[in-house]
């Protein structure tokens, strides 16, 4: 279900790293929460997120998300597509609609992120509540 | 966690068994949605969806003072109400703002079954309770109902497969006593969605099996299960007022442009020598629907901007799936609460360009 090629974060984002850049999305667990994404707001080209900290927001019919950055780094390529068709999201999470492209500012943050395996056990966890 | 445990509808275990996603709405245990709110948003636009709305109250009266008490607690007209009509009315405090918006059909002379909000009614019991100054008898019976919703233009082809009572028979904001697959019902020609549809009322042991023959009869017709996701998507367009939204204690009929259920002339009723008073000072600020110009969506709470400065509040917001734009209702003052002027939004901190426009954003064909 989870690509391992990807990490993972507990609020739902994945990285993929080549390189020195990482490009990062929603998984597929947040966009089946989320329901139908109608709006996606990014950062900017150029400015610079801070692990942890909200960068950017994605909104359901029902509801806004906020989108924390899984990695610190200077923000290298925005996806336009996601300007005209949000629901990209909801179709190809993990591959089409990835969100932005960060230039790794801190690559010790890498290792703590979730592998597909650990993240697909929390979301288990979490879903059975 | 709330140590409260969550109201469930008789089709509780319906909706976790179907894959409905569940989220508490005011104490109930409820579907937000079941396919994807767009998916059934446009299965009500243009053919037919089904509503567990079973969370909704009832109350009823009874008596030979039943339609006198309901004339007297409530703004509209229920004196003019025939046999077999519905009527959307407001309950008010004596200071004129809102306990609740209520649907009020009149069943016979000495019988009035009222439709209220979930939330609300047992606020609105103890208040009908408390400013019963007749004979009628009061009565809660929020256990006593299931109630469907079957709402979109193939609504009426759907229900007509499961009952003998012929619906086209039954006016808009109209109701009669029928069977549908052999259950006694009060099925009523209302709705919250802006479509054409029926609502009815049933006994809740009969409620599951009720829900899967309306689901059978509206297959060939692509009905959809739905949930209060596309609910409120499609009583946006319609601009119909959701309580805690558009309407709540702090406002009155005439600030949330529902003028038209206030029947000053009909006599004295409770709230009313405050409305009049209001009226005649004037209302500070008026309910405006708006479109979004700029890119972002506005919602529930968001501050509304006029020429810069802080001047309302957004009361509902979101996406129109039928129309694919952004729209909401916001308050403004009364001056300027009129189609046509350029306001701004704060989303997240960030003015955004909409404009006030005409409502309601949808209207289906007649």
């Amino acid at each position: 279900m989870y690509p391992a090629d990807l990490r993972y974060t507990k609020e739902h984002e994945w990285v993929r790293v080549e390189g020195e850049i990482g490009t990062v999305g929603i998984t597929d667990h947040a966009q089946k929460e989320l329901g139908d994404i109608v709006y996606v707001d990014l950062p900017k080209v150029g400015s610079v997120s801070t692990k942890g900290q909200t960068f950017g927001s994605v909104e359901s019919v029902k509801a806004v998300s906020d989108i924390y950055a899984p990695i610190s780094g200077e923000i290298v390529e925005i996806n336009e597509l996601l300007a005209t068709a949000p629901e990209k999201i909801n179709e190809d999470p993990h591959g089409e609609a990835w969100l932005v492209k960060i230039k790794i500012g801190a690559p010790d943050e890498i290792k703590q992120l979730l592998s597909a395996e650990d993240y697909e056990t929390y979301v288990g966890a979490e879903t059975a509540h | 966690m709330s140590a409260t445990p969550l109201k469930a509808t008789p089709l509780n275990s319906v909706h976790r068994k179907m894959g409905a996603k569940m989220v508490d709405f005011g104490g109930w245990d409820m579907p937000v949605q079941y396919s994807g709110i767009l998916d059934e948003h446009n299965a009500v636009r243009t053919a037919v969806g089904l509503f567990d709305v079973s969370h909704m109250g009832e109350i009823e009266f009874f008596g030979a003072d039943a339609v006198a008490l309901a004339d007297w607690l409530s703004t509209n007209a229920a004196s003019k109400l025939k046999i077999g009509q519905a009527q959307y009315s407001g309950l008010l405090y004596e200071h004129g703002g809102f306990v609740d918006d209520i649907l009020v059909h009149k069943v016979a002379d000495d019988h009035i079954f009222i439709c209220v909000n979930a939330s609300n009614q047992d606020k609105d019991f103890e208040h009908m309770r408390a400013h019963n100054p007749t004979q009628a008898r009061v009565e809660f019976a929020g256990q006593r109902y299931a109630q469907l919703a079957i709402q979109g233009p193939k609504g009426l082809a759907t229900l007509q497969r499961l009952t003998a009572t012929d619906l086209s028979a039954i006016l808009y904001y109209h109701f009669t006593s029928g069977e549908v697959a052999g259950v006694k019902a009060r099925i009523a020609r209302t709705g919250y969605t802006g479509e054409d549809g029926f609502e009815i009322y049933i006994a809740p042991e009969h409620a599951e099996r009720i829900w899967n023959e309306v689901l059978n009869a509206g297959q060939e017709f692509g009905i959809k299960p739905c949930g209060l996701g596309a609910r409120n998507t499609l009583r946006l367009e319609a601009k119909m007022a959701l309580y805690g939204h558009e309407i709540d204690a702090t406002l009155t009929p005439l600030e949330a442009n529902l003028a038209w259920i206030v029947k000053f002339d009909k006599g004295d009723f409770l709230g009313r020598a405050a409305l009049l008073k209001r009226k005649e000072s004037g209302v500070q600020r008026k309910l405006v629907g708006f479109e979004m110009t700029g890119r972002g969506i506005a919602r529930d709470g968001y501050e509304v901007l006029l020429d810069g400065s802080p001047a309302g509040w957004v009361t509902s917001g979101g996406p129109s799936p039928t129309l694919g734009k952004n729209i909401g209702l916001c308050y403004l003052p009364a001056g300027h609460a009129v189609p046509g002027k350029q306001i701004q939004i704060l989303v997240r901190n960030q003015p955004v360009d909409a404009v006030t426009v005409p409502t309601p954003f949808y209207k289906r064909a007649k």
